[in-house]
């Protein structure tokens, strides 16, 4: 082989390199790019909404009536809150069930059975959210009114149990990823040392996993707090102020998904929907801003 | 390997929705009441079997989302439960939709309880209060002392409109009222709560068989307290006007229809459609409404 071939190889394969590098970077400009551009879009269709509507009062006003004949109302406090319970909810009840599946699949089950079980919880995930909200309605929703002594299951205790099944697959696969790949040297260590298995998975493998657990935790909260479908279906979709688990709720997400195909374009209704789009965006933002900052609190401490 | 599969199968599907969407130009495009998406489902299907050559959608969502695809031009006809309002007017002829109406059937709209529910009749007053939010207790209109839970629609819903103009005096809801996704969630729901009380199109009360679904109490509604009470399943008190909320069921065209849309509106509002409309439980039309068709289609 003459110099020039080796010379030329050399040439098209540095031109291969920075072209695959193009590519990447391209991908990743485009997804900060998708980003920025809904935010903006977001931001420009949700301010108008703020020409006629006082802020304080769209954040803090219990009531939500656009379309009333006597007094439009746009204050979404109880959209607000009726969000964060069942988020809460779910997660209450998501996160300790996630875990223990997921140390249980990693660190007690026979493999045959993990190898069975974990495609299954996978499915779970494929799940229509409308099949889940139609088992909220027909099924838990009769088994929570006759558990409360109430006369319907359309609250949002039932919405926080189906967002939870919706939230476990995510938590459950996750979570035992991040479980199996602690390196056995930990847990053959750990042993070594004395511990019994109990004490390996809980003071050893669970913080040395932990920031995967959270990422699950988080992931799953995500799933929950933009669900639509099923708490639109599940949850009675009242607007009255709520006082408990048992009382009928409506999401942020319901709202929009509610009144967004019959608003008016380009009215104040319009407009404010967008708004409430633009809260729940900067709630998810949060949320995930938290969830970083402790995310690297504990890496930092790991090290 | 799998994940690769997925990306496939995504990429494929996506790849064949505009030759889909391709195939549906040519149909006439039916949206709007939930209320009476059966009854033009099932009017289109029949139109179908007899002339094979005009393809038909018919798609449901609410009224409000019908009169605002045939302003957007995005369906051909829209069905509505209710009156258009001043505003929806002022937008369509804002963007040059002159809108046409037909009325294709009459609804008596239906109060139901659970069948559990002692109660038998109610005033359009006692209605009107117990959806404001103002009664909260069946005993103050004569029933057991328990709370009531309300069930209502979703403000897209036509029946959630025309209730308010007609029953609730236009106030506001309660906000206590849970708002289903449709007819049948209601009926769902009336099953399940013996104290619930909901309002439905009178065509969604039946089972296969034709007769009032199990576990459903349809109420009497008397026009006031002196007034005898009707109630909706007697045809003839609904055609007389003698059942205080029955309404006219509306289909809309931008101007007027094209020669396929008014064949098939002919269809409906001719012998053969309205055997139908009657079969699936709502009424149908008087000489007034059928004169006011036939002028809305020249």
């Amino acid at each position: 082989m003459s110099v020039r071939d080796v010379m030329k190889k050399r040439r098209t394969s540095r031109l291969k390199e920075s072209a695959i590098k193009a590519f990447f970077f391209a991908n990743g400009v485009i997804a900060i790019l998708v980003l920025i551009g809904v935010f903006g879009l977001l931001l420009s269709t949700a301010i108008p909404a703020f020409r006629e509507i006082n802020i304080l009062e769209f954040i803090g006003s219990k009531k939500w009536d656009p379309t009333s004949p006597e007094k439009a109302e746009y204050g979404i406090l109880s959209m607000i809150v009726s969000t964060l319970m069942v988020t809460t909810g779910a997660l209450a009840i998501a996160i300790p069930v996630g875990i223990g599946v997921a140390a249980y699949l990693s660190d007690v089950a026979h493999w045959r059975v993990r190898e069975i079980l974990k495609p299954i919880i996978e499915i779970l995930a494929g799940i229509p959210s409308v099949v889940v909200g139609f088992l909220g309605i027909v099924l838990f929703g009769p088994v929570i009114a006759k558990l409360f002594h109430t006369s319907n299951g359309l609250n949002a205790a039932n919405g926080s149990f189906l967002l939870a099944i919706m939230a476990l697959p995510t938590i459950i696969s996750i979570s035992e990823d991040s479980l199996t790949t602690v390196p056995l040297a930990y847990t053959e260590a750990s042993l070594a040392l004395g511990a019994s298995r109990w004490q390996t998975l809980v003071r050893v493998k669970i913080p040395a996993a932990l920031s995967g657990i959270i990422a699950s935790c988080m992931l799953g909260m995500g799933r929950a707090i933009g669900e639509t479908m099923t708490v639109l279906m599940a949850t009675g979709n009242a607007r009255a102020f709520p006082h408990g688990f048992l009382d009928s709720i409506r999401t942020m997400t319901a709202n929009i998904a509610i009144e967004l195909g019959e608003v008016p374009y380009y009215t104040t209704h319009y407009y404010a929907l967008f708004a409430i789009g633009l809260v729940l965006f900067i709630m998810t933002f949060v949320v995930n801003l938290i969830a970083d900052i402790v995310l690297h609190k504990f890496q930092e401490r790991e090290l | 390997m799998k994940k690769w599969l997925s990306i496939a199968v995504i990429g494929l599907s996506l790849a064949l929705i505009p030759q889909m969407s391709l195939a549906q130009k040519k149909m006439i495009q039916v949206k709007g009441s939930d209320t009476m998406v059966n009854l033009v489902q099932i009017l289109a299907e029949e139109y179908m079997a007899r002339s094979p050559k005009q393809a038909l959608a018919v798609l449901g969502g609410g009224s409000g989302t019908g009169v605002s695809a045939l302003i957007n031009g995005t369906c051909d006809i829209a069905d509505h439960s209710r009156e258009w309002k001043q505003k929806e007017i002022e937008q369509a002829w804002e963007k040059g939709v002159k809108p046409r109406f037909f009325i294709i059937a009459v609804d008596g709209l239906s109060i139901i309880v659970n069948e559990r529910n002692p109660i038998e009749k109610l005033t359009m007053a006692e209605l009107g209060a117990i959806y404001r939010g103002e009664v909260k207790n069946w005993k103050v209109v004569g029933g057991p002392d328990k709370p009531i839970s309300l069930y209502g629609r979703q403000s897209n819903s036509g029946t959630y409109v025309f209730m308010q103009e007609h029953v609730l005096g236009n106030k506001n809801y309660s906000m206590d009222m849970k708002e289903m996704n449709g007819n049948a969630q209601i009926i769902e729901g009336i099953l399940q709560d013996e104290n619930g009380v909901g309002y439905v199109g009178v065509g969604y009360l039946f089972d296969s068989s034709g007769n009032v679904r199990k576990g459903l109490k349809v109420l009497k509604v008397a026009k006031d307290a002196n007034s005898p009470a009707y109630s909706p399943l007697d045809k003839t008190s609904v055609d007389s006007g003698r059942y205080p909320v029955a309404r006219p069921l509306f289909q809309a065209t931008n101007g007027k229809p094209s020669p396929a849309v008014a064949d098939f509106i002919m269809f409906e509002t001719g012998p053969e459609g309205q055997k139908i409309v009657e079969r699936e439980g709502f009424f149908t039309i008087g000489a007034a409404h059928r004169e006011s068709n036939e002028k809305n289609l020249r």
